[in-house]
């Protein structure tokens, strides 16, 4: 009895935050003279209305998911991996690297495309587990560390696009030259979105979940994650453990990277890892760890990146509005999970 | 596991929130709206115009927004609609191409990129929509004779022959400086921005020498490239710094090849500290209003006239697929409607220049080309022998900077 009540009562505090988020998003728009209902309409048509757009939607569904397993994973551990957003960079410099490596020779492109994508995984492994020294040996908290690895990651991608690796005779934020068809992960028909992308995503998903749920590793880093102390106490090698999560997420963040260059944009560009690393810190907020529900709430959060490129077109708003609906939802719901406790106490 | 379950109900609640989001709007019929909506007005012409910047620029994208505003009003039937910051940095996540698919999505028919950077994007687009009339501005894949040809029926490229309004900015820049230091503010390095700078150079150098009486040699032209057309912060090298840094080494006139107007602020926050600086600002005739009293003059752009003859040509089923690098109108280079690029002049200019620069104007008018030898590239390799007039292709492909240009080629 006490059960269900808890619950009834944690579903209405939860759709509270809900109806916050929504709430503020339409005084937001009722305060610049918009009509939200068409607002929110054009977001959902805009995502939804026809195939070329659900196409578009899991493009950015993709890197969502993995570097939301990824995060998952320094979350499970009790780390926050604000250099999630490096992590995918340097994932997509290595591949990109690998690729050039090989344009002009006679290894197969397929094995190319291979090569490239492990090497974007590895690269940007090395670059998580940087932090996590940082955190281990260095003392400096992966939050600090994770930032300053993200702006010397943009400032080297930056520096080889303008650099070493622009385009003959081109200098320009634009990207690199893209790469030769044989070389991009091919897509489905015409339309933007690749089968493979969409494979390694779910094969990813799948690790995840079973990693963190069904493994005595997983038991041993939500021990990590509840508290290090103990956790050491009980004979696990806690540093060890913080160091694997760490070069686990960085695996994910450079699948996401290598697969925004051999998928995507078929070129290395200055904003290639487009705000998914943040939005995957988001999501695992939002989803409070739990593995099972990163598929949908990715494709969620996908949708509105998507359908809201409908906003400045038709309407003349920001797109960035549904931005402001991503961030406020990740923090009503959190507040409304603190207002929760408060009135029932902290069980 | 009580915690499990609550976060088991979030994350429901989160499903909900698709499903409430899918309620909203009662999509059933507003998609049923959508579909027949061109057939009840059969003669609208839906055009859309993707824009590198905001259509507010002051500068490359307000330019051509404006451009559309004029075809609107002189081709009747005509609606446009448009989407503008179109570049990875500013919209993550999407492609040009992908973005004019969304145009198209509203209705239009034709689509107009704005911006060389969206090169690839533009050629994607173009063959996976034959049906979709194209314009690239300031592209070169429909051009024969060009290096990166690629034939597509219903593609146009458009340029105006900005090279002219970088000659009269590089005169006025040499006509104003005490300093003898030009600053240059440069985008991105490509082959048009090459061109460009070096024509502003070219200018500076004849007006110098010819007007003046000074020694070339006296003259100092240095150019910075920001990295793109507008400050990205954390991307680009920010243009305001640039500036000032023109400004503390010496450079009194700054003329800008972004679009935005970084350079006129600059300028004026220079002057009325006690430093006189003046800037030319670059692409859209309203430019100089951001701070009339440093601005020495714009060389603009007028998209109009050319985009209304393709429009009109596509809606008469009279659409040629074509090339064209359009001059100015000599009879009257700041003519809205018969010129494609003209050069306004500032409030800050002086009287005496003013006449200078109408005789220079006059003298391109009648035929003075400084695209002529002798004339070396940056690094002393000769590119025209004396009296060698280069050709089109040789201006739009110059491959290095000129000698006596100080700053990087590419």
């Amino acid at each position: 009895m006490k059960q269900a009540r808890t619950r009834s009562l944690s579903i209405l505090f939860q759709l509270g935050g809900l109806i916050l988020a929504f709430g503020f998003v339409t005084l937001i728009l009722l305060s610049i003279d918009a009509n939200p209902a068409e607002a929110f309409r054009l977001i959902w048509q805009g995502a939804v209305g026809n195939s070329t757009r659900i196409a578009s939607v899991f493009v950015v569904w993709v890197p969502l998911v993995l570097v939301t397993c990824g995060v998952l994973v320094t979350f499970t551990a009790g780390l926050w991996n604000i250099g999630i957003e490096g992590q995918i960079t340097l994932g997509a410099i290595f591949t990109t690297g690998v690729i050039r490596l090989f344009l002009d020779t006679p290894v197969h492109p397929v094995l190319v495309i291979v090569l490239s994508i492990l090497a974007g995984m590895v690269g940007a492994a090395i670059w998580a587990v940087l932090a996590g020294l940082l955190k281990v040996f260095g003392g400096v908290n992966e939050i600090f560390g994770g930032l300053g690895l993200n702006f010397i990651a943009t400032a080297l991608n930056i520096g080889l696009i303008f650099g070493a690796w622009s385009r003959p005779g081109v200098a320009s934020m634009s990207g690199t030259e893209p790469f030769p068809e044989a070389y991009w992960l091919p897509t489905f028909q015409n339309f933007r979105f690749s089968w493979y992308s969409i494979a390694l995503t779910v094969v990813g998903l799948v690790v995840i979940y079973f990693l963190l749920q069904g493994t005595h590793f997983g038991l041993r880093l939500k021990a990590v994650g509840k508290g290090i102390k103990s956790a050491f106490r009980l004979g696990i090698p806690t540093w060890q453990h913080m160091l694997l999560s760490f070069l686990i997420c960085g695996l994910f963040a450079g699948l996401a990277g290598a697969l925004q260059v051999v998928a995507v944009y078929h070129r290395l560009i200055p904003a290639i890892s487009s705000g998914y690393g943040f939005m995957g810190l988001m999501i695992g907020m939002l989803i409070n760890y739990q593995a099972i529900w990163v598929a949908p709430i990715a494709l969620f959060f996908a949708a509105l990146n998507i359908g809201g490129i409908q906003l400045p077109i038709v309407m003349k708003l920001d797109s960035t509005l549904t931005g402001v609906l991503q961030g406020s939802l990740v923090l009503f719901i959190l507040l409304m999970q603190g207002v929760k406790q408060r009135v029932l106490g902290n069980k | 596991m009580k915690k499990k379950l609550v976060f088991l109900v979030l994350t429901l609640v989160m499903v909900s929130a698709l499903i409430l989001t899918a309620c909203q709007p009662a999509p059933e019929p507003a998609a049923e709206v959508e579909e027949p909506a061109p057939v009840e007005e059969p003669e609208e012409f839906v055009f859309g115009i993707l824009m590198v910047g905001p259509y507010n620029d002051r500068g490359w994208s307000q330019a051509h927004y404006e451009a559309g505003e004029y075809v609107v009003e002189n081709v009747p039937g005509t609606r446009m609609i448009y989407l503008d910051v179109v570049n990875t940095a500013d919209r993550p996540g999407t492609t040009a191409a992908q973005l004019a698919e969304e145009l198209v999505q509203q209705g239009a028919k034709l689509v107009i990129f704005n911006s060389d950077d969206m090169k690839d994007d533009a050629v994607e687009f173009t063959r996976n929509n034959p049906d979709i009339f194209v314009i690239h501005a300031s592209g070169d894949t429909q051009w024969a004779e060009g290096e990166n040809y690629i034939p597509l029926e219903n593609m146009v490229n458009v340029m105006g022959e900005m090279e002219y309004g970088k000659f009269i900015a590089g005169c006025d820049a040499a006509l104003h400086t005490q300093t003898g230091s030009i600053g240059y503010l440069g985008p991105l390095i490509n082959e048009e921005t090459r061109r460009l700078t070096a024509a502003a150079y070219l200018g500076a150098e004849y007006c110098w020498e010819n007007y003046l009486g000074n020694d070339p040699n006296d003259l100092s032209f240095r150019v910075t490239w920001i990295g793109f057309w507008f400050n990205i912060p954390g991307f680009t090298e920010d243009p305001s710094q640039v500036a000032q840094e023109f400004i503390n080494t010496g450079v009194d006139v700054i003329i800008s090849g972004i679009d935005t107007t970084e350079a006129l602020v600059e300028a004026r926050k220079a002057t009325s500290e006690g430093t006189p600086v003046f800037a030319i600002p670059y692409d859209y005739e309203g430019a100089c209003d951001e701070a009339p009293e440093v601005c020495l003059g714009v060389p603009w752009y007028n998209w109009g006239p050319a985009y209304v003859r393709h429009i009109t040509a596509a809606m008469q089923g009279t659409w040629e697929s074509v090339f064209e690098w359009l001059p100015p109108d000599w009879n009257d280079i700041n003519n809205r409607d018969t010129t494609a690029i003209g050069y306004l002049s500032g409030p800050g200019m002086s009287p005496a220049a003013q006449d200078w620069l109408q005789q220079f104007i006059g003298e391109l008018a009648g035929g003075l080309n400084l695209w002529t030898g002798p004339l070396n590239l940056q690094d002393g390799t000769p590119w025209l022998a004396e009296g060698e007039v280069a050709t089109d292709v040789e201006v739009w492909y110059l491959p290095q900077l000129l000698e006596g240009m100080e700053g990087r080629s590419e």
